[in-house]
């Protein structure tokens, strides 16, 4: 009986740790395009001069095509990796509890609906490259060249009360994923240390916190404070 | 006191039960919850009703026979406790209160509140523990254990292999229990010979059980009667991914 269960599982090598070590690595890779990401874009209270010149940078850097087809790829695999996961994990419990556990014992609604949060994410990130990177192609001349307008686009795009809000909504979304998902990460990847296990949570709450407010800033700047055409 | 249980009853054999209501009178706040169902379980004989079957052997927390999952709780609501150690005095008085078994689909039900957690014992079958002969007890200086290592093995050693965190679990995951096992041998000088082995073969087995994936919720060290850290877990990873490349 032993002999026979040892004998199957030798095939087994594509172990839930491997595939949560790459869900944290791939996890850790977005995160961080993510705070990349919303830094680049505080360039909109430059004005927009500054904004377009650095997002014609980003776009034309020489590496762009690679990063973006890691970052896709990252995602993909993501995305993949927990269904995948969240499949297993369903068998594996199966048959639900009468009652679910309260208190002390009990898990947090956050860590319940992760792939919920993944699905939100995703529609947000399919409209948002839809919107803006597969957006109308404005142009604008300073001076030297014509590039991209994409700080009229961010501002046109802001101007609808309803794009804000669901901007808010998918970005405190995303806060609630990065906020677990980042000390996650490291648990995964099996990063822990007695002497910065306690600075864990807090270095994912300070950078989901500061992730969120830089982002949610943009659209309610625009919203609040540009008129239509400005710039 | 009163209390209304609601108890999860399965026949043996059977793939489905159900819960069924018992009122039961003239309890002592200072019984304990295995001893309700002793009771319950007189009341039930004297009716020639079934008793409720329940896992149950040392009744002081040290041996992980006992298997309740009580209001949603495994061990009920209290911190670093088994089921066996939990009073009625917990309870307030009219109380409706709802038992269930461990819930994974590793751990079938065998009966009522039973259930049969042999996949653990499979995953230690394959490696944990030290196979070498060490005759009698040697002199404990001849093998110096760093003081702070010696504490986080003892820690995990304190697993009583109860399959609460599976039980609590999002995911029914057993890590918890594995990274524990893995623990405890991998700090000390006498598990080093087997390390890599035993890694490879115990995650191998927890995957084969079909216990699931680790969410890093927790919920399993908070529902842990011994209060094993979840850092252990981070251990597993790394030992597996370690073992993987050497
Ligand atoms: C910007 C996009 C995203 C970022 C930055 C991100 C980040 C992360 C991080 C850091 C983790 C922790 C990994 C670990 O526990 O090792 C995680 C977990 C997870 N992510 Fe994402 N994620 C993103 C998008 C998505 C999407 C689109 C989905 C699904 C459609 C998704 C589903 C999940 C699930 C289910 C987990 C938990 C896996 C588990 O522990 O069982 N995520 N994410
Ligand atoms: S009966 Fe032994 S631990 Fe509860």
């Amino acid at each position: 009986m032993i002999k026979e269960h040892v004998k199957a599982s030798s095939s087994v090598w594509w172990v839930s740790i491997l595939k949560k070590y790459l869900m944290g690595l791939t996890g850790l890779g977005l995160a961080l395009f993510v705070l990349l990401h919303m830094l680049g874009n505080l360039f909109i209270f430059a004005g927009d001069k500054a904004y377009n010149l650095y997002m014609h940078q980003m776009v034309n850097m020489e590496a762009s095509s690679i990063i973006q087809v890691g970052l896709l790829s990252a995602f993909l695999l993501h995305i993949i990796l927990a269904f995948i996961l969240s499949v297993k994990n369903y068998f594996s419990r199966l048959k639900k509890y009468a009652r679910a556990a309260s208190g002390w014992k009990a898990t947090a609604w956050y860590q319940k609906g992760l792939i919920a949060q993944g699905a939100v994410i995703l529609v947000f990130v399919i409209l948002h490259l839809i919107t803006f990177k597969f957006g109308v192609h404005y142009k604008i001349n300073y001076g030297n060249e014509e590039i991209r307008d994409l700080f009229r686009l961010v501002v046109e795009a802001f101007q609808n009360p309803i794009t804000v809000v669901w901007y808010i909504v998918a970005l405190l979304v995303l806060f609630i994923h990065l906020f677990h998902g980042l000390s996650s990460s490291f648990q995964s990847l099996g990063l822990n240390h007695p002497r910065f296990n306690k600075s864990i949570k807090g270095i994912s709450l300070v950078y989901a916190v500061l992730v969120t407010v830089g982002y949610i800033s943009l659209p309610l700047y625009v919203f609040l404070f540009m008129q239509e055409g400005a710039g | 006191m009163r209390l209304k249980l609601n108890i999860w009853r399965q026949k043996k054999d059977e793939k489905k039960g159900c819960f069924e209501s018992y009122e039961i009178a003239n309890l002592s706040p200072d019984m304990s919850f295995l001893e309700l169902l002793d009771q319950l379980n007189e009341q039930l004989v004297q009716q020639k009703k079934t008793p409720v079957a329940f896992d149950h052997d040392c009744r002081e927390g040290i041996c992980g026979s006992c298997s309740l999952v009580i209001n949603g709780n495994p061990h009920g609501p209290h911190k670093g406790s088994a089921a066996c150690q939990l009073h009625l005095r917990s309870f307030k008085d009219q109380e409706e209160i709802w038992v269930e078994p461990f819930r994974a689909t590793a751990f079938p039900v065998i009966q009522d509140l039973i259930v049969n957690r042999e996949a653990l014992d499979r995953i230690i079958q394959v490696g944990g523990y030290v196979s070498v002969n060490t005759g009698s007890a040697p002199e404990a200086h001849s093998t110096p254990v760093e003081k702070a290592k010696a504490d986080e093995a003892f820690s995990n050693a304190a697993c009583i292999g109860c399959g609460a965190c599976v039980a609590v679990c999002k995911n029914a995951s057993a890590s918890l229990f594995v990274a524990a096992k893995l623990s405890h041998l991998a700090l000390l000088p006498q598990g080093q010979a087997e390390r890599k082995n035993r890694t490879l073969k115990m995650v191998k087995q927890m995957e084969r059980e079909g216990f699931g994936s680790c969410t890093n919720t927790g919920a399993c060290s908070r529902a842990c009667p011994k209060e094993i850290s979840i850092h252990s877990i981070a251990r597993m990873n790394r030992e597996y991914f370690k073992s993987l490349l050497s």
